[in-house]
């Protein structure tokens, strides 16, 4: 039997938070602002686009104390047990500012001032992990943070102003032990539930509660992330209990690294598996870098990616490419599946009703494969994909012997190009073959207009995009791509 | 009595400390506020008990009567107090900022647009009020709807407002007489605001009509006269304060005025102070933005690209009702000459109604449109002629008698446009990198890049030219504190800062003795909107004059006190000189009080030189001109139309600069806040009507990573106003808004690259991944056919 706690127990700041009520859609920002009148955090958009109420969420991981930003707009509370949420109002000590803030004001870097305590939590956390971050892991550091006044010139000064500033003032860091002990004390191992009926949260003690709690909640909604199930709250209104939270459960945040391949915990942030992705499919790491900004990144998991069956969801195009394979988990076992064959039309995955995604496994390169992975979008980050393209090729010779192309924004679901794979497959890799691919796409798609690009703009950039592999892989000269300089991994 | 030794005062001469602060790079007065969150916007203050919430209920339709509203769901909805609609309206349902009864708070009996606001729904909570607010059952009965300006034309919808027509020389007899003609049409892409805080308002209910509002506004002398004019009662009984706002670009001059009056409404009729403040995607789809513009241009020129005639129309979605749109299109017209003279030239405005949101102020006001369209023309010529563009610009800028008109009939005096042209191109090395890039194009297929110098010369004043006024209250507290009040609103901007600036410099004293309060319709009144690019001038001048008076009166009062001249009685670093005595400030002030010295005094200001008759299409509309010039080069994937903008180099005009801080991070964000217009940010309806761009998720603004990768801004910093404004500086909020049309000139030319320079790329706006790749496959297949005819013949 299970041990169960009635009651959600958190650190906010300087202080602890107990609370034997608590809808499973209020979201930390409501938290901040209405119960706890912390109004230095700000609503913007409320969904997790613009980061004005960017704060920090302390939690032990393996590697000990880590703190990440992320967005309090749609971060349920409901989620939070165990960890330490850090807000704006944390960081000046006896009425002085911290570097960050310091350099803020020293280099003009608020004009309204909205979107600013955002920006300090984002740098903050970036200053916290990389004390002298270069101009390119500050821009990525800043992915999901808006400002509309100052074009973000006088903000990057400042953040490279503060490299190496003196951590030893600061608040996280002198209390590091401290709040360390006591998330630790706050671990008992037991499954937190509070309210009832559509009101219920529950947070299983483990997978294996897990498994058995969603056997009797078939109707609960799962939430990991909630990159994009908060807004299904925050914008549409919808009611989604009794919820099931899934992000602490350390099983599934478990990342394998082995000589056949790469195993993620579904529950696995997309910053958690920077390191691996990085390691094991470097190809992979710019449409990495530009998922969503820093914020959902550190939410988001590769889990709730898949399951959520987006047509344009950016890790699907890859991992299909790649060859994962998806296991699924319920009370009556475990199955496996191709990532491809999970995503059945748009809307529909082959999933049952008490069945959830519990890891997916992304099989090692094989030896000389060449890969790639292509993103589009209105702007260049944190924009959601207009199409987006992963090639994995294997040559034997100088001709294709195995070939694997996905694409997102083209179709209902992430789909393979199965009519451009097999103009390729077999054929001499040459630019006729290419271009043999790039006809037979029309085979393969006939992609829709909307706000994100035209069925035109589509078809034409996803044939490119052979192209570009094509010039990339062999065939081209001079500059195919632009310089863009890559933030070292962090 | 304290006199202090003249060498403890030489040493607190010497302290660097910010006495005065004149012209120097002092931050923001609400910088340390803002990083700590501890700066208050209207929906941190703490909330009044009992305080209520209002959401509205918007239009599902872009054009239709409505039939029948069915309420009964929502008012059984938990926490439900009410519902206000058209006919809980004591005054009048209109929040028309130009008097012409065109815009209903409620929609009554048709609705004009997706998005429209129907009813409000009154709760105990934001989100019981939003939840409710979507059970109103609507019966429409639907009508046709005209999206944009081309259907809209087609239909023969009306203008929302009168057209403008600016005509000077005989177009018909320049362009006979031009050795070349050429005619196009351009799509200039609207802007949402996207400030970050959202629009919002909190009334609280006082004894008989009272009601005060805090409103985040750029113009509460109109919030104030919008609630009265809606509750029916006196303008004396609604005081409007606004202490800052997260951000407005013009999105808050008239766009404040419903939320205004729907919370003062509410809170009249339920004696309850009463909030409101639309999420995210009500507030993109139900405020105005920037208008999008059709505009069709001929133009006649010589062999040197001289222009000799200018014939434009501009064609303006306005959205359903007038707002802004009669001098938004008027300003576009003020502009669509840029820096150019034009011998001979006509130029139209066409305000059409659509049935979309009703388009407004933003940063530039119109004139970003007309000076793109100026430049489109420059660069059509410059590639019809096969030269550089900044030749044919340099063969048409304003120049001395005879060539300094402009289409309004204005001359333009402090032109400074070559100089500052002259000195950009050498410091950014135009000549040698355009060189370079020519041959990087001739390197590489894929990769394409482009530069681009582009000028700017916008015109400083309100066009209405009764705008151009502004009052300022000043404080001097017996212990020496000073506080400033004035009409302007702080948006970001550092108009405070600026206008506590000019205060400390007029007294001598430490920034640090002034505090500026919140913009109150109680303490100035009747003031005009923060906008134009105008509060430093307007508000900084009617400051300083209060200061004057004040100073004045307190030189009388030394001469009498010490038996000395007036003119003998000075304001040194924080203390009063009185012949050869030296007075600590406060001991000064101290002892004025004592002989009963008034220590308030208002200031007032009205820009001098101005008019405009509209009628006529001729006079003075601009006080002065600020000019500017910026060079962009940016890099094209030819393949998927993505580009990146590699560097940027300004030269900007703000006269002499009262603080260089702040003017700097004012060309840069107006820069990037540009380029977004330009690039990124679309504005999509769909079929129906309906706007699917209505959140950042969808709608995407320049991030940090798109700002350019090189950025060098510089002031001029030779430069003063020719005209005496306050310490000759110049307005600095809009003009570098359309120093981004570098960038859209070099994404053109990475574009016509692909057709060798030959073909005049013509690139719409924004130019976003897919308008570039669509740019380069029409000049690809347009080169083929070039070189088919020429294998031809």
């Amino acid at each position: 039997m299970v041990a169960e706690r009635q009651v959600l127990r958190f650190l906010l700041n300087d202080g602890h938070v107990s609370l034997t009520e608590c809808a499973p859609t209020l979201t930390l920002l409501d938290f901040l602002r209405l119960q706890r009148r912390l109004t230095g955090t700000k609503e913007g958009c409320a969904e997790g686009d613009c980061g004005a109420c960017t704060v920090l969420v302390g939690r032990l991981a393996e590697t000990g104390l880590i703190y990440e930003s992320v967005n309090a707009c749609i971060r349920f509370v409901g989620s939070l047990d165990g960890c330490h949420v850090v807000t704006v109002e944390a960081l000046a000590r006896d009425g002085a500012l911290h570097p960050v803030q310091a350099a803020l004001v020293e280099h003009h870097g608020s004009q309204c001032g909205f979107c600013t305590p955002g920006f300090v939590m984002s740098l903050y956390a970036l200053w916290m992990r990389k004390p002298a971050a270069n101009v390119a892991q500050i821009e990525k550091a800043l992915q999901g943070n808006l400002c509309r006044c100052t074009g973000y010139a006088p903000i990057v000064r400042a953040a490279q102003a503060i490299a190496g500033a003196d951590p030893s003032g600061d608040v996280l860091v002198a209390e590091r032990a401290r709040v360390a002990a006591a998330l630790a004390a706050m671990r008992d191992g037991a499954r937190v539930r509070l309210g009832d009926g559509a009101g219920m949260l529950i947070l299983p003690a483990d997978v294996e509660d897990l498994v058995a709690l969603r056997d009797v909640h078939p109707d609960a909604t799962l939430v990991a992330g909630a990159t994009d199930v908060g807004l299904w709250v925050t914008k549409f209104l919808r009611p989604i209990g009794p919820v099931i939270f899934v992000g602490h459960l350390d099983e599934l945040r478990r990342i394998e690294d082995a000589a056949d391949g790469v195993t993620l915990g579904a529950g696995v942030s997309y910053s958690a598996a920077y390191g691996v992705i990085a390691r094991r499919y470097p190809q992979v790491t710019e449409l990495w870098d530009r998922i969503g900004g820093e914020q959902v990144r550190n939410m988001g998991t590769i889990g709730g990616n898949i399951a959520n069956g987006s047509p344009i969801g950016d890790t699907p195009p890859a991992l299909i490419a790649l060859g994962a394979r998806l296991r699924l988990r319920s009370a009556a076992g475990a199955r496996e599946l191709a990532l491809e064959d999970f995503f059945v039309a748009y809307g529909r995955q082959d999933r049952g009703p008490t069945e959830f995604v519990e890891e997916v496994f992304v099989p090692a390169l094989p030896p000389n494969a060449a890969l790639a992975a292509y993103k589009i979008t209105k702007r260049l980050d944190e924009d959601i994909t207009a199409v987006c393209a992963a090639f994995r090729m294997v040559r034997a010779g100088d001709r294709v012997a195995d070939i694997r192309i996905a694409y997102g924004g083209m179709a209902g679901t992430p789909k393979r190009a199965a009519a451009a794979e097999a103009a390729l497959r077999g054929a001499v890799w040459s630019a006729e073959a290419a271009r043999a691919a790039m006809a037979a796409l029309g085979q393969d798609f006939a992609p829709v207009s909307d706000w994100r690009a035209s069925a035109e703009y589509r078809m034409l950039v996803a044939r490119n995009l052979i192209w570009r592999f094509w010039l990339e892989q062999g065939g081209g000269a001079g500059d195919v791509r632009l310089d863009r300089p890559l933030a070292a991994a962090i | 009595m304290n006199v202090v030794s003249p060498e403890a005062i030489s040493a607190e001469v010497a302290e660097p400390a910010n006495r005065g602060a004149g012209n120097a790079a002092v931050a923001h007065e609400s910088g340390a506020k803002h990083v700590t969150g501890r700066a208050e916007y209207i929906d941190d203050m703490p909330e009044p008990a009992g305080l209520l919430h209002a959401a509205l209920g918007l239009s599902e339709r872009a054009h239709a009567r409505i039939v029948a509203v069915d309420f009964a769901a929502v008012a059984a909805a938990p926490g439900v107090i009410g519902v206000l609609t058209a006919a809980d309206i004591p005054g009048h349902n209109d929040v028309s900022p130009v008097g012409r009864h065109d815009d209903p708070v409620f929609a009554a009996d048709v609705v004009e647009f997706h998005g429209q606001p129907m009813f409000a729904v009154i709760a105990e909570t934001r989100d019981a009020a939003r939840r409710a607010a979507r059970l109103a059952t609507v019966t429409y009965d639907d009508l046709p709807h005209a999206i944009d300006v081309t259907e809209a034309l087609a239909a023969g919808y009306p203008m929302v407002t009168d057209p403008l027509k600016l005509e000077r020389g005989d177009v018909g007899r320049g362009m006979a007489a031009s050795a070349h003609r050429l005619e196009g049409r351009m799509r200039v892409g609207g802007q949402d605001h996207f400030y970050l805080e959202g629009q919002i308002a909190l009334a609280i209910p006082g004894e008989d009509d009272d009601v005060t509002v805090f409103s985040s506004t750029q113009h509460p002398s109109e919030v104030q006269h919008m609630v009265a004019h809606v509750l029916g009662v006196a303008s004396h009984a609604v005081t409007v304060n606004v202490r800052r706002m997260g951000g407005a670009f013009g999105g808050k001059e008239t766009q404040s005025n419903l939320f205004a009056a729907v919370a003062a409404l509410a809170a009249k009729k339920y004696g309850r102070a009463v909030k409101i403040r639309p999420d995210r995607d009500e507030d993109m789809t139900a405020t105005g933005k920037r208008h999008d513009f059709v505009i069709d241009y001929a133009v006649g020129f010589d062999d040197h690209g001289r222009i000799e005639a200018v014939d434009g129309v501009f064609a303006a979605r306005c959205g359903f009702s007038a707002d802004l749109s009669g001098p938004v299109t008027d300003r576009a017209l003020f502009h669509a000459d840029n820096a150019y003279y034009y011998p001979n030239v006509r130029l139209v405005s066409k305000p059409v109604k659509t049935n979309t949101v009703s388009n407004t102020a933003f940063r530039g006001f119109g004139g970003p449109q007309g000076v793109i369209a100026a430049e489109r023309i420059i660069e059509d010529i410059a590639y019809a002629l096969g030269r550089d563009p900044l030749e044919i610009r340099r063969a048409n800028f304003y120049g001395g008698p005879g060539r300094d008109v402009t289409p309004y009939h204005q001359t333009v005096e402090d032109n400074v446009i070559s100089r500052i042209v002259d000195e950009l191109e050498a410091s950014a090395g135009y000549q040698a990198r355009r060189a370079a890039i020519h041959g990087y194009n001739a390197a590489n297929r894929v990769i394409r890049k482009g530069i681009a110098l582009t000028p700017v010369k916008f015109g400083i004043s309100f066009t209405a030219t009764w705008y151009n006024q502004a009052g300022a209250l000043v404080h001097v507290y017996t212990d020496g504190s000073v506080q400033l009040n004035h009409g302007g609103t702080e948006m970001g901007q550092g108009l405070h800062t600026k206008v506590a600036q000019i205060v400390a410099d007029e007294f001598q004293i430490d920034l640090g003795r002034i505090r500026v309060t919140a913009t109150s319709t109680g303490k100035v009144p009747n003031t005009s909107a923060t906008a134009a690019s105008s509060g430093t001038d307007l508000n900084g001048m009617a400051a300083a004059d209060a200061a004057g008076q004040i100073k004045a009166r307190l030189r009388a009062f030394g001469a009498e006190q010490w038996q000395t001249k007036p003119e003998r009685v000075r304001f040194v670093a924080n203390h009063v000189a009185v012949d050869d005595r030296l007075i600590p400030f406060a001991e000064f002030i101290r002892l004025a009080y004592q002989a009963r010295v008034q220590l308030s005094a208002a200031g007032f200001y009205k820009t001098p030189k101005i008019h405009w008759d509209r009628a006529s299409g001729k006079g003075r509309p601009f006080y002065y001109f600020a000019y500017g010039a910026a060079v962009a080069e940016v890099s094209v994937d030819t393949l998927t139309g993505e580009h990146q903008v590699d560097r940027v180099d300004i030269l900007h005009d703000v006269g002499r600069s009262l603080n260089p801080g702040l003017d700097i991070g004012q060309i840069e964000g107006g820069f990037v806040q540009g380029m977004g217009w330009l690039t990124t940010e679309e504005l999509w309806w769909d079929a129906s009507g309906r706007l699917r761009t209505h959140a950042p998720s969808t709608y995407k603004i320049p991030l940090a990573s798109d700002r350019p990768r090189v950025f060098n801004v510089a002031l001029a910093d030779w430069s003063a106003n020719a005209e005496p404004t306050i310490k000759r500086s110049k307005a600095v909020g809009e003009p570098p808004l359309m120093l981004a049309s570098s960038v859209l000139e070099a994404l053109s030319m990475a574009a016509a690259s692909v057709a060798d320079y030959r073909i005049a790329p013509r690139m719409d706006t924004p130019a976003t991944p897919e308008r570039v790749l669509m740019t380069i496959e029409r000049l690809r297949g347009l080169n083929d056919e070039r070189l088919r005819a020429e294998a031809g013949a």
